[in-house]
């Protein structure tokens, strides 16, 4: 009887919303590449980060101020004073930089994997205004605990605006609202963070959803699914999302929290990368602080800016090199999508790239020495180098044959013998006496670890090619 | 549905007539959507001139104020400062102040209308920190070229007691000099400059 009467009610929804038809759609009739491994966990992940700040967003809202003279006080309020509220408050600061970990991975499969090209153009480019919106949404909020790193990071950065010709200075002004960043600044960034863009975040994850689901999930063989289909019409290479990876996503999620949560608990400012040391004095605008940096997450741009020895040119390095990423699908002009079936040189392209980010980012934390803008303005070129070469060097490499269908890789469990052999080669057993007995005991074998390392390097240098 | 007796120009028209007047009624509530971000009444009368007395500034003396929300310095150089400032201009990357924003009476080798009388706004032309004051000779950790100045603890650009920028770092051009007029010998007012028509 109650089913009978439960199913009724089913029935009138579903008569009247296409709820089986979406759930089918993008769930239990989407189909995957069977072979997704860890870099695929990202954009759920992402997903995930996106609820937690939407969440703990909306709680601090709840408690702080959006005023100059009582937002900083309203952060240690949370801190101290509201139930829980130090907890609310670092995991929104720590989703924060766990946001741009999570996507500057799932940017970089991508890249790897060459998500970005036909048909996905558009997938990556709704991933790319994700990206900037994501940034505009982290530089307005860290503003709002109106700390000296606050105040005078955004200082800088809106005073880049005005390095743009004519119209450079009314436009900063507009921004700010007043002749320096002063309440009115903080209010309007509270608006921006809060209201603005969290609806403009929405829109873009739906679009990309909407457009990935159009033309289906790339995987990391690069090969198109639906070009081999089974009789049903069905990807023979493909698994519904639903139950099989939204399982699967589940671990990701639990391995990730276990990190998420570890920082949390024990390191919330991560030694200020994540939360600066600066940023527990109030803001004071006649003093500025003796060393400048942004959030790591913007440290690589930040140090194209300084590498750039005059300021507009700086400025429009910086957003350069954002504006290359939007271009890469059409950069790239290697028919082959997957890194696996890739020319060496292309390799070796994507591990300079890897370098030079990587080498920004540091840089971009510490002052700017003479030889650290050296160091910059090298990886600077080696960053424009990767994308701006790239339709020269795409068109030299030598490419492998992409295979019709997805292949098989060893899974973890399959690598294990090989690992436990690898581990005794660089061992040897050896007699030694001890309280008068001769035992035998295993002791690090030179010539062994010599000969692993030998072959790493050149299966590291095989894998170049 | 029948397409018999349909005007196709008629509808057309009108389709393109509404689609502009449908424009221009975006475009007016464009205006005050964006202009409601420019500063408010408040803020612009905050960015009002300010008077400061200079009665009581010592020689060597340098005094802060507010102006517009920034750092406004007011310094009183002495002879020997002005002596280094005339001849010690090797080091300059603009000293004769083409490149940097000053109004034209400021636009000399002081950077001033009286020559000791320095007025600037305490911010660096690179990315806005405010430099400190640094007038001693030779300290140890600026170095023996070091004749006095104003150096930027963010990103290392220095500036000489005219705020003259040196050469080889990041700031591009000389510390700005805001428009400022005496209403007396002694009372400066910064913000405004001295103009013939005015009432």
């Amino acid at each position: 009887m109650k089913s009978k009467h439960l199913n009724a009610c089913g029935n009138w929804f579903i008569n009247r919303f296409p709820l089986t038809k979406l759930w089918n759609d993008h769930m239990a009739q989407y189909y995957a590449p069977k072979n997704f491994n860890f870099w695929y966990f990202f954009g759920s992940l992402a997903l995930l980060v996106l609820v937690n700040q939407f969440i703990t967003g909306i709680l601090l809202t709840m408690n702080y101020k959006p005023d100059a003279g009582l937002a900083f006080d309203s952060v240690e309020y949370i801190m101290r004073e509201v139930p829980w509220g130090w907890l609310v408050r670092y995991m929104h600061s720590t989703g924060a930089s766990a946001f741009f970990i999570v996507v500057y991975l799932h940017m970089f499969r991508g890249l790897i994997y060459g998500s970005y090209k036909k048909p996905r153009e558009l997938v990556w480019i709704f991933g790319m205004l994700l990206f900037v919106a994501l940034m505009a949404e982290a530089f307005m909020g860290y503003l709002l605990p109106w700390g000296q790193m606050s105040y005078w990071g955004a200082q800088v950065i809106i005073s880049l605006f005005s390095a743009i010709p004519i119209i450079g200075d009314d436009l900063s002004l507009w921004v700010r609202g007043d002749y320096v960043i002063s309440d009115a600044t903080l209010n309007r960034f509270f608006a921006f963070h809060v209201i603005a863009i969290p609806l403009i975040l929405i829109m873009l994850v739906f679009l990309h959803i909407v457009a990935l689901h159009e033309v289906g999930s790339n995987n990391p063989d690069g090969i198109e699914i639906k070009d081999s289909k089974d009789p049903w019409g069905h990807p023979i290479d493909g698994i519904p999302f639903h139950p099989y990876y939204t399982v699967k996503d589940i671990v990701g999620v639990a391995v990730f929290l276990f990190f998420f949560a570890t920082v949390i608990f024990y390191m919330p400012e991560m030694g200020g990368y994540f939360l600066e040391h600066a940023n527990f004095i109030p803001a004071d605008p006649l003093a500025t602080p003796e060393h400048i940096a942004p959030v790591w997450y913007f440290t690589p741009f930040y140090a194209i800016l300084r590498a750039i020895p005059d300021k507009f040119a700086g400025v429009i390095a910086m957003g350069g090199a954002i504006v290359v990423l939007f271009l890469l699908p059409w950069l790239d002009r290697s028919p082959i999508k997957s890194i696996r079936y890739r020319g060496g040189l292309y390799k070796k392209a994507i591990l300079l790239f890897v370098i030079s980010f990587l080498g920004l980012g540091y840089l971009g934390t510490q002052a700017p020495t003479a030889t650290a803008t050296i160091m910059a303005r090298i990886f600077t070129a080696m960053y424009f180098g990767f994308f701006l070469l790239m339709p020269i060097y795409t068109r030299w490499e030598k490419t492998k044959t992409v295979p019709k269908q997805l292949t098989n890789q060893p899974t973890i469990e399959d690598r294990i013998p090989g690992w436990i052999e690898t581990a005794n080669e660089m061992v040897k057993e050896v007699e030694v006496e001890k309280e008068g007995q001769t035992v035998r005991q295993k002791r690090p074998d030179t010539a062994g670890i010599g000969k692993v390392l030998l072959r790493t390097a050149k299966n590291i240098k095989e894998s170049l090619d | 549905m029948s397409e018999q007796g349909v005007d196709r120009s008629k509808r057309q028209f009108l389709t393109t007539a509404l689609t502009v007047v449908g424009a221009v009624g975006t475009g007016y509530i464009a205006v005050p959507f964006l202009s409601q971000m420019q500063p408010s009444t408040k803020a612009k009368a905050a960015g009002a001139p300010v008077e400061i007395d200079i009665s009581k500034l010592e020689t060597g003396q340098l005094v802060r104020a507010e102006w517009r929300g920034k750092p406004l310095w007011v310094l009183n150089r002495t002879p020997e400062v002005l002596e280094i400032l005339a001849t010690d201009i090797e080091k300059l990357s603009d000293p004769t102040s083409v490149n940097s924003e000053q109004p034209d009476y400021a636009k000399n080798e002081f950077r001033s209308i009286k020559p000791e009388i320095f007025i600037a706004v305490g911010l660096c032309t690179h990315l806005g920190c405010s430099p400190t004051f640094r007038p001693e000779i030779a300290p140890n950790d600026l170095g023996d070229d070091w004749k006095g100045g104003f150096f930027c603890p963010c990103h290392g650009s220095g500036f000489d007691l005219a705020g003259r920028v040196v050469k080889g770092v990041p700031a591009p051009t000389n510390l700005v000099v805001p428009p400022h007029r005496y209403i007396t010998d002694t009372l400066l007012l910064i913000g405004e400059s001295a103009t013939e028509d005015k009432a």
